[in-house]
């Protein structure tokens, strides 16, 4: 009986001090950078297989996903790309080429008051729809644009 | 070291929009030089911008992002003087960390 009651108490406050370091931020050792770079997705060879490794494959059409990329792109060394998200609750932000060698191109997270709301210049190896994939509540949604590329970006 | 980046914090209404220039040289690993030799990858993976010391952007890039990458942010409970900082670490482990205020 006191044994149980002993490790109840010991639990409760090993809880309380962990609550304590959570609310401080003393846990958050890798505060500067969330996560690992995702080698898996970035180096994905094929544009089905990318999607699959950021979680997204099916995803859903939403206008309110806007992206601005030019219709010609004279230099495919560097495409400007914008990508904003109207969706609520939108967490993160995927930028896909879809025939680069590696489709992956940048993979963004929103946290603390950032608007889901990137700008990035991208290479492009040739004429073909730079992608991008929104992820809001769980959800997964995509917007796609042909860019045609007269000069590659990758052949250098 | 890399050389530092610029950085510019400006606030639009009550929206801080952030534009950040880094110098690298984001070699995608699939080029070649004169003599047919493949020039070994070696692009930024990590990027993370913080409003006064908290992670507002989490970023992962791959080497297709265009050289000396030019990133767009906005972010929103942002004020002037506040601190942006940006940081970033390549595939050789090299890294650079710059801040400035919002203006």
């Amino acid at each position: 009986m006191d044994l149980i009651r002993r490790t109840v108490l010991k639990g409760a406050g090993a809880g309380g001090v962990l609550a304590g370091l959570l609310a401080t931020g003393m846990l958050k050792p890798t505060l500067a950078y969330a996560n690992e770079w995702n080698k898996a997705a970035f180096e994905a060879k094929d544009f089905d297989a990318a999607l699959k490794t950021i979680g997204a494959d099916n995803p859903a059409a939403n206008a309110a996903l806007v992206m601005k990329a030019p219709d010609i792109a004279e230099n495919g060394a560097v495409v400007p790309v914008d990508v904003v998200s109207q969706i609520p609750n939108t967490s993160s932000i995927a930028i896909l080429v879809k025939k680069n060698p590696f489709p992956l191109a940048a993979f963004f997270e929103f946290a603390n008051g950032a608007l889901p709301d990137v700008s990035v210049r991208l290479k492009v190896a040739e004429t073909c729809p730079i992608v991008a994939i929104a992820k809001a509540d769980g959800k997964v949604y995509s917007t796609q644009k042909e860019v045609k590329v007269t000069v590659g970006g990758c052949g250098g | 070291m890399a050389d530092p980046m610029k950085i510019r914090a400006q606030m639009k209404g009550d929206v801080c929009e952030i534009r950040v220039l880094m110098s690298h040289p984001m070699e995608t690993g699939q080029r070649k030089d004169n003599d047919g030799k493949t020039i070994p990858a070696h692009h930024i993976q990590l990027v993370s911008v913080a409003l006064n010391g908290k992670t507002v952007v989490s970023g992962q890039l791959a080497g297709s992002v265009s050289r000396n990458p030019v990133l767009g942010f906005k972010i929103k409970g942002a004020k002037a003087g506040d601190k942006i900082s940006v940081s970033w670490k390549d595939n050789k482990g090299d890294s650079r960390s710059d801040e400035t205020t919002v203006a």
